[in-house]
């Protein structure tokens, strides 16, 4: 706790300048990565973070400086003749994309490995530090750096800001872009730019490996809990800032721990919570939405079972037994333990071990059910001229979701009708 | 001696990697690939904690079987969760690859590996780890040992499930009619990969397995497609990668891996110029042939 307020509070300017700049450069990668990731071209930024290293090694073989603009020049070229050559590769040849994408980064990184090694074994006096483009470098960031990741952060988020609306249209609807004359070739080189110039400030902080992560996992996770690209992008950027945040802290506390794969754990942290539990789109709601779905419908049909064994006079004294039920329709053996369990809870039914009773209550909706059944293969008939014996399926799956006001409309539309299709009669409120 | 050996290992992983690759690129999984490569990482690290060596059986099947647990991730997270391919694919390794590194970092004084053995390998040191028979009858390097098996393994696995992996990979719809489960095939290779993978991590790094996978395969593809030659033209390729990319970095005094990974992309240029010198000869026929029908 101690810690975590002597963290917060600043007082230590090495860890201040090592938390502004991850937090900016996760930030921006994270948002400039968001377009990435609706673009589907994730791996290709994975790519490019990877072919960024030749660059670096050959741009100080070049020059023998390491200071930050030389070595980031080196590496925008290089990133952006990786792209090149994947576009190339798969446009021009027979190959598919994921084989120019995993062919360019691999040999690439070969390249960069191979002068790198270069270097160190040639002894050139300052090559120290070099290798930590590999993962990363973050704990030993100066305030001379910092100052240029900040620069290029802003770059990046004004050029973000200035072509919003044109960047949210190559994502989602290129053609469309296209048509309405939109120079998208200048855009597309615009948007490529400032992802491989993103990589190229991110792998400060995370290094060459890790740097898909930095671009991708905070869209993912933004991805799951809205629909709309703004606040998509404003999401994404919270947790890239807040991984960054979670990085330095832990690199603070623990000084021989790595910060640059505790971003990414922290960011696949974020994105595994996302994916889980995000209201609309989670995994887990999304299963429980479905379970409930399918408890209703099966209970549901029970409930309709149990009317028509009642419409055609088969229960004499109101009990039927499982027997009974199962000879009308069909359910699978547990599905008919399911729906006893659910109907008696809500006191739709009355059951003992074997025989079954249905309710006032359970009457009311079982009618329900039946009533919107029939009355929408009425409507199909009457209103889309199909077949009475086309019509049956189609009613079976729409009886579950038709709401209190489509029933009212479609009893007004149709004037109230007696019977459906199949002459039987449609039960309404009274018998 | 020692180039002889490190030459000789080179090649028998590389063989094993291209011919595994030939299947990777065919079944549009290059970056699957790429991603057990990183993953098993972890499962590398905590075997190795567990059983305290790095050369016995259940220590690479226990790393193998992270490989393909993330396949399987990479799947629920395409499938079930609606996330697209690609994002499913880094999410997955990123994590993993992360997740390998801070255990290195937590068991520092534990585990025989570091961070840039991790990337780049080994294989310049493969000549001094010998296998001894009994007392002192030398038989060459640990390392060749193991990749030589496996290469063993995956040439037999490729002999006798060769039906079975051609039908699921290049008609998968067709193979499931026939009754053949795709699933097994799909697993059972994953498995081979991952096995491979971790057996060339410590030899050649955990990016440069990917060169190893991609490059001889994507080199081949472009000159021959017909499965048979393609694996033996792809087996050639590997083996011209070892031995160029030992001299490369004899000459530049380089990583060999890093060298071998940057000769197999020499390789896939040169294919790559060559098909495109013949399909320009090939069109620039084509106002010949208008010519010659014009004279008639």
């Amino acid at each position: 706790m101690q810690q975590l307020i002597e963290f917060l509070s600043f007082s230590d300017p090495n860890a201040r300048v090592v938390t502004i700049g991850t937090v900016f450069i996760g930030m921006s990668a994270a948002m400039v990565g968001s377009f990435a990731f609706l673009r589907k071209r994730s791996l290709i930024g994975d790519a490019i973070a990877h072919a960024i290293l030749p660059g670096i090694a050959l741009s100080f073989m070049v020059t023998q400086s390491k200071s930050p603009v030389i070595l980031m020049t080196g590496a925008l070229i290089s990133g952006w003749l990786a792209m090149l050559l994947i576009e190339g590769i798969s446009k021009n040849s027979k190959l598919k994309p994921d084989t120019s994408i995993g062919l360019v980064l691999s040999v690439f990184f070969g390249i960069g490995i191979l002068l790198l090694t270069h270097i160190q074994h040639s002894g050139a006096g300052n090559q120290a530090g070099l290798d930590q483009f590999l993962f990363g470098k973050a704990a030993s960031m100066t305030f001379d750096d910092l100052k240029a990741y900040l620069a290029v952060a802003a770059l990046l988020l004004l050029v973000l800001f200035l072509f919003y609306k044109e960047f949210k249209l190559l994502a989602f609807n290129p053609e469309f872009a296209e048509i309405s004359g939109l120079p998208v070739k200048n855009l597309r080189f615009v948007l490529s730019s400032i992802t491989v110039l993103a990589i190229a400030t991110g792998i400060q902080s995370v290094g060459v490996v890790l740097m898909a992560a930095l671009l991708i996992t905070p869209a993912a996770a933004a991805r799951s809990w809205t629909e709309s690209l703004f606040t998509m992008l404003i999401l994404a950027g919270l947790a890239g800032a807040a991984s960054g945040l979670v990085g330095s802290y832990i690199s603070y506390t623990a000084p021989n721990m790595p910060t640059g794969p505790w971003i990414v754990m922290s960011l696949s942290f974020i994105a595994l919570i996302s994916i889980l539990f995000a209201p609309k789109k989670g995994l887990l709601p999304k299963l429980r939405r479905q379970s409930e779905n399918r408890k209703k419908i099966i209970s549901e049909n029970l409930l309709k079972a149990l009317y028509h064994l009642r419409e055609k006079k088969l229960i004499s004294d109101g009990w039927v037994t499982r027997d009974q039920v199962g000879k009308t329709r069909e359910f699978a053996s547990d599905e008919m333990s399911l729906a006893l369990k659910i109907l008696s809870k809500r006191f739709f039914i009355i059951t003992d071990k074997q025989n079954i009773r249905l309710t006032e209550k359970g009457l009311t909706e079982a009618r329900r059910v039946v009533r919107l059944h029939r009355l929408w293969e009425m409507y199909l008939t009457e209103r889309m001229r199909l077949k009475a014996d086309h019509i049956h399926p189609n009613a079976e799956t729409i009886e579950h979701i038709i709401t209190p006001e489509i029933e009212e409309q479609l009893i007004a539309e149709l004037g109230f009708p007696e019977v459906d299709p199949h002459e039987s009669p449609i039960p309404y409120s009274k018998e | 001696m020692a180039g002889f050996y490190i030459i000789l290992t080179a090649s028998t992983i590389a063989v094993s990697c291209g011919l595994l690759g030939v299947y990777l690129v065919l079944r549009k999984m290059a970056m699957v690939g790429d991603a057990i490569s990183h993953a098993v990482l972890p499962g590398i690290v905590i075997a190795f904690l567990i059983s305290g060596s790095r050369d016995n059986v259940p220590m690479l099947i226990g790393a193998a079987a992270v490989g393909v647990l993330t396949t399987v991730l990479i799947e629920l997270l395409h499938k079930k969760a609606n996330l697209q391919e690609d994002a499913s694919i880094g999410i997955t390794f990123t994590w993993l690859f992360a997740l390998g590194v801070i255990l290195i970092s937590s068991f520092t004084g534990q585990v025989d590996l570091d961070q840039e053995c991790v990337l780049y390998g080994e294989i310049a040191y493969v000549p001094l780890d010998l296998l001894y028979l009994g007392e002192d009858i030398n038989v060459g390097p640990r390392a060749l040992w193991i990749s030589g098996g496996v290469l063993v393994l995956i040439i037999s696995a490729i002999i006798a499930g060769y039906k079975g992996l051609l039908i699921t990979t290049f008609n998968p719809d067709y193979a499931a009619a026939l009754g053949i489960s795709t699933a097994f095939w799909h697993f059972a290779f994953m498995g081979l990969v991952s096995l491979t993978t971790v057996v060339s991590f410590e030899s050649v790094g955990a990016i440069l397995v990917v060169a190893l996978l991609i490059a001889p395969p994507a080199a081949a593809y472009l000159i021959t497609e017909n499965l048979k030659p393609l694996l033996w033209v792809t087996a050639l390729f590997g083996i011209f990668t070892a031995v160029g990319g030992y001299y490369l970095a004899l000459w530049l005094d380089g990583s060999i891996a890093g060298a071998m990974a940057t000769f197999a992309g020499v390789i896939f240029a040169g294919c790559w110029v060559w098909t495109k010198a013949q399909s320009k000869k090939k069109s620039s026929d084509i106002p010949q042939v208008v010519n010659k029908l014009k004279d008639l």
